[in-house]
C-alpha cells in the first residue's frame, strides 16, 4: 500500500465517492447474508429445542400410567411382558456398567497418550501420532460393534470363564478404545497450556521429570482433564451401536461384566425397530427412557463445558 | 572485605541454540556468600548464562553448552553429575512467580522436600523458617493451607523464594525476580536478596541498574554474549574500566 503518494490517494478518494451507491447495494447484500446465516443458526437451535420439547411431551403421558415411584423404585424392566414392570434401574445399571468399563480403558490410555504427546514426543512424532489417534474417533461405530462381537468377545471367552456371548465387558472395552482420542486430545490441550515456568520451577528444585509431570503438570491441567473425562462419559452413555450389537438385549440389573446387559440406548433401538403400536404404553417407554438419557448426557455436558470454560479462563 | 572464596568458577563457556551461538567464552569466578548481579542489554544472553549454571539450558531443544563450570572445584558438566541432583545445590527463581497450583502455601514451601526424598518430622518448623527467611511469614501464617496461587504477585514471588531455599541450595540463581511485581513488593524482595546474600551465593539478573547497585556486591556486564566487565559493584558503577560499560550505565544505549 503506497497510500503516501498523493496521486494514489486522490485516486482512491475518487473511487470511494463513485462507489457510494454500490456500497449501499452491498450493505443490503450484507444484511441478506447476515439474515440467512442467522436463520440457519436459529433453525438448528430451534430444531434441537423442538426435539427436546417433543421428547418430554411424549414422556409425560407415560408417567400418568406408571408412577415415578415405580420407574425409579422397581428393579425389574419387563415392559413387553404380560406381567409388565417398569423399573428403569436395569437399563441405567447396564448403561453405567458399560460406561465405567469404557472409561477405565479410555482414561489411563488417553491420559498416557496425552502425556506422551505433550511432554515427551518430538514435534515430528506429534505430527504423526496425533492424526492417527483422531482416526480412531472417525471409525463408524457399527464397525466397533462388529469388532466387539466377532473378535473381542471370542477372545475374552477364551481367557475368562463364564463369559457370555453377549456381555458388558467386550463392548465396554471397545467403546473405551473408541473414546481414547476424546480424552487424549482435550487432555493434551490442557497439558500444553500449562506454562513452562511451572515445569522449570519444579526441575529447579531438583525434582525429576516423572515427579514433575505427576505432581505439578497434571494437577495444573486437572480442569481440562476432568472436562475431557466428563465429555467422554457423556459420549459413552449415549453410544448406541456398539452396545446394541455386542451387549445383548436382556435388561439385567447386574454388576457382573460377563453377563449380558441392555443399555438405555440399546433398549431404544430394540423398541423402535420392533413393532409396538404407536401410542401404547410400551411405545411411550421409548420417550421416558429417552428423556432420562437426555437428562444424563445433558448434565454431563454441562459439567464438562463448565470445566472446559475454567481451563480457557485460566 | 575480599577474603571470599570462589563458589562457581566458569571458564571458556559457550552456549548455543542450534546454530545460533549466544554466549562466547565466558570466564568468571563467582564469589561464595555474596550477591553477584548480571546486567546487560536485552537479548545479550543473561538468562541463557544463568541457565547454564544449573544445567537448565540443556532442557531446551537443540541447546548446547561448551566449557566448564565448577561448583566448589567440581565440574558440573562432568559425565558423573546427575543434573537433577545438581539442581538441589543450585536453585533458581524465575521472573514470573510460579507457585504450584492446587498446592497449599505450606505444601509449596515443602515441595522440594516432598518430591525429593521426604519431609522430616519438623515440617512446620521448616515452613516457618523458610517463610520467615523469605519475609513472608507474618502475611501468611494464618492461612498456610490456602492455595499458593491465592497470594498477590509479590507474595507469590517471596513464596517461590521460600520454596527455593527450603531445599537449602548453596547457590540461588534469580532471573529478574522483581520485574513482574510492584514497587513495594520489589523493595521487600530486594531487602530479602541482600539478607540472603549473608548465607547464600546469589546470582541475580536485573534490568534495573539502581537495583543492581543496591543489592549486589559484584556486578558483571554482558554484551552480545560476551563478558565485558566484572568487578566490585561500587567500582563498576562509579569508575568502570571499559567504555562500553560506561556507555551502558550512563544510558547512552540499551
Ligand atoms: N529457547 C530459545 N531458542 C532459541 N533462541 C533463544 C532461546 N532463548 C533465547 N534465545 C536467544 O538467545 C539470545 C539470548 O537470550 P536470553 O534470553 O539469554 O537474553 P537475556 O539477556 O536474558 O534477554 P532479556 O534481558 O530480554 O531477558 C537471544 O538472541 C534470544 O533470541
Ligand atoms: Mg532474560
Amino acid at each position: 500500500m503506497d497510500g503516501a503518494s498523493p496521486d494514489s490517494r486522490s485516486q482512491s478518494n475518487r473511487r470511494a465517492l463513485s462507489d457510494i451507491r454500490g456500497e449501499r447495494a452491498s450493505g443490503l447484500r450484507e444484511r441478506v447474508i447476515e439474515g440467512g446465516l442467522f436463520a440457519c443458526a436459529a433453525a438448528s437451535v430451534l430444531t434441537t429445542l423442538g426435539i427436546v420439547v417433543v421428547l418430554f411431551m411424549e414422556a409425560i403421558p407415560f408417567f400418568f400410567d406408571v408412577s415415578l415411584l415405580e420407574f425409579f423404585g422397581s428393579t425389574q424392566w419387563t415392559p413387553l411382558y404380560a406381567d409388565a414392570n417398569f423399573g428403569v434401574w436395569p437399563l441405567v445399571g447396564g448403561t453405567l456398567l458399560v460406561t465405567v468399563i469404557a472409561i477405565s480403558v479410555a482414561l489411563p490410555f488417553g491420559l498416557l497418550a496425552a502425556i506422551y504427546l505433550s511432554e515427551y514426543a518430538s514435534e515430528r512424532a506429534r505430527k504423526i501420532f496425533k492424526p492417527m489417534l483422531e482416526i480412531l474417533a472417525g471409525v463408524p461405530t457399527i464397525v466397533y460393534g462388529y469388532f466387539a462381537l466377532v473378535f473381542v468377545t471370542p477372545l475374552l471367552q477364551q481367557v475368562i470363564p463364564g463369559m457370555g456371548g453377549f456381555n458388558a465387558l467386550s463392548p465396554g472395552i471397545v467403546m473405551g478404545i473408541m473414546i481414547i482420542p476424546m480424552i487424549s486430545s482435550l487432555s493434551e490441550d490442557a497439558l500444553h497450556a500449562v506454562p513452562d515456568r511451572l515445569r522449570e520451577s519444579s526441575y529447579a528444585l531438583g525434582i525429576n521429570r516423572i515427579q514433575t509431570i505427576w505432581y505439578v503438570t497434571l494437577p495444573a491441567a486437572r480442569s481440562g482433564i476432568v472436562a475431557a473425562t466428563t465429555l467422554a462419559v457423556s459420549r459413552a452413555i449415549g453410544e448406541t451401536m456398539i452396545v446394541a450389537i455386542a451387549a445383548g438385549q436382556m435388561a439385567n440389573l447386574t454388576m457382573d461384566p460377563r453377563e449380558s446387559v441392555q443399555t438405555m440406548t440399546a433398549y431404544i433401538v430394540q423398541l423402535s425397530t420392533g413393532d409396538v403400536p404407536t401410542g401404547s404404553l410400551e411405545y411411550q417407554t421409548l420417550f421416558a427412557v429417552g428423556a432420562l438419557l437426555f437428562l444424563m448426557t445433558f448434565a454431563m455436558n454441562v459439567i464438562g463445558q463448565w470445566f472446559a470454560r475454567k481451563v480457557r479462563n485460566q | 572485605m575480599s577474603t571470599t572464596s570462589t563458589k562457581l568458577s566458569v571458564s571458556d563457556l559457550d552456549a548455543s541454540y542450534g546454530d545460533h551461538q549466544v554466549l562466547h567464552s565466558i570466564d568468571m569466578d563467582i564469589p561464595a556468600k555474596e550477591v553477584t548481579a548480571l546486567i546487560g542489554p536485552s537479548g545479550c544472553g543473561k538468562s541463557t548464562y544463568l541457565r547454564c549454571l544449573n544445567r537448565m539450558h540443556e532442557l531446551t531443544t537443540a541447546a548446547t553448552v561448551n566449557g566448564t563450570v565448577q561448583l566448589d572445584g567440581a565440574d558440573i558438566y562432568h559425565d558423573d553429575i546427575d543434573p537433577v541432583l545438581l539442581r538441589r545445590h543450585i536453585g533458581m527463581v524465575f521472573q514470573k512467580p510460579a507457585p504450584f497450583p492446587t498446592w497449599s502455601i505450606a505444601d509449596n514451601v515443602l515441595a522440594g522436600l516432598k518430591l525429593t526424598g521426604g519431609v522430616p518430622d519438623n515440617a512446620d518448623e521448616i515452613v516457618e523458617k523458610a517463610l520467615k527467611g523469605a519475609a513472608l511469614w507474618e502475611e501468611v501464617k494464618d492461612k498456610l493451607d490456602k492455595p499458593g496461587t491465592s497470594l498477590s504477585g509479590g507474595q507469590q514471588q517471596r513464596l517461590c523464594i521460600a520454596r527455593a531455599i527450603t531445599v537449602e541450595p548453596d547457590v540461588l540463581l534469580m532471573d529478574e525476580p522483581c520485574s513482574a511485581i510492584d514497587p513495594v513488593a520489589t523493595a521487600r524482595v530486594e531487602n530479602l536478596i541482600h539478607e540472603l546474600g549473608e548465607n547464600y551465593t546469589i546470582v541475580v539478573v536485573t534490568h534495573n541498574m539502581q537495583q543492581a547497585a543496591r543489592i549486589s556486591d559484584k556486578t558483571a556486564f554482558l554484551m552480545m554474549g560476551e563478558l565485558v566487565e566484572f568487578d566490585e559493584t561500587s567500582k563498576l558503577f562509579s569508575n568502570p574500566s571499559k567504555q562500553e560499560t560506561e556507555d551502558y550505565i550512563t544510558g547512552k544505549f540499551g
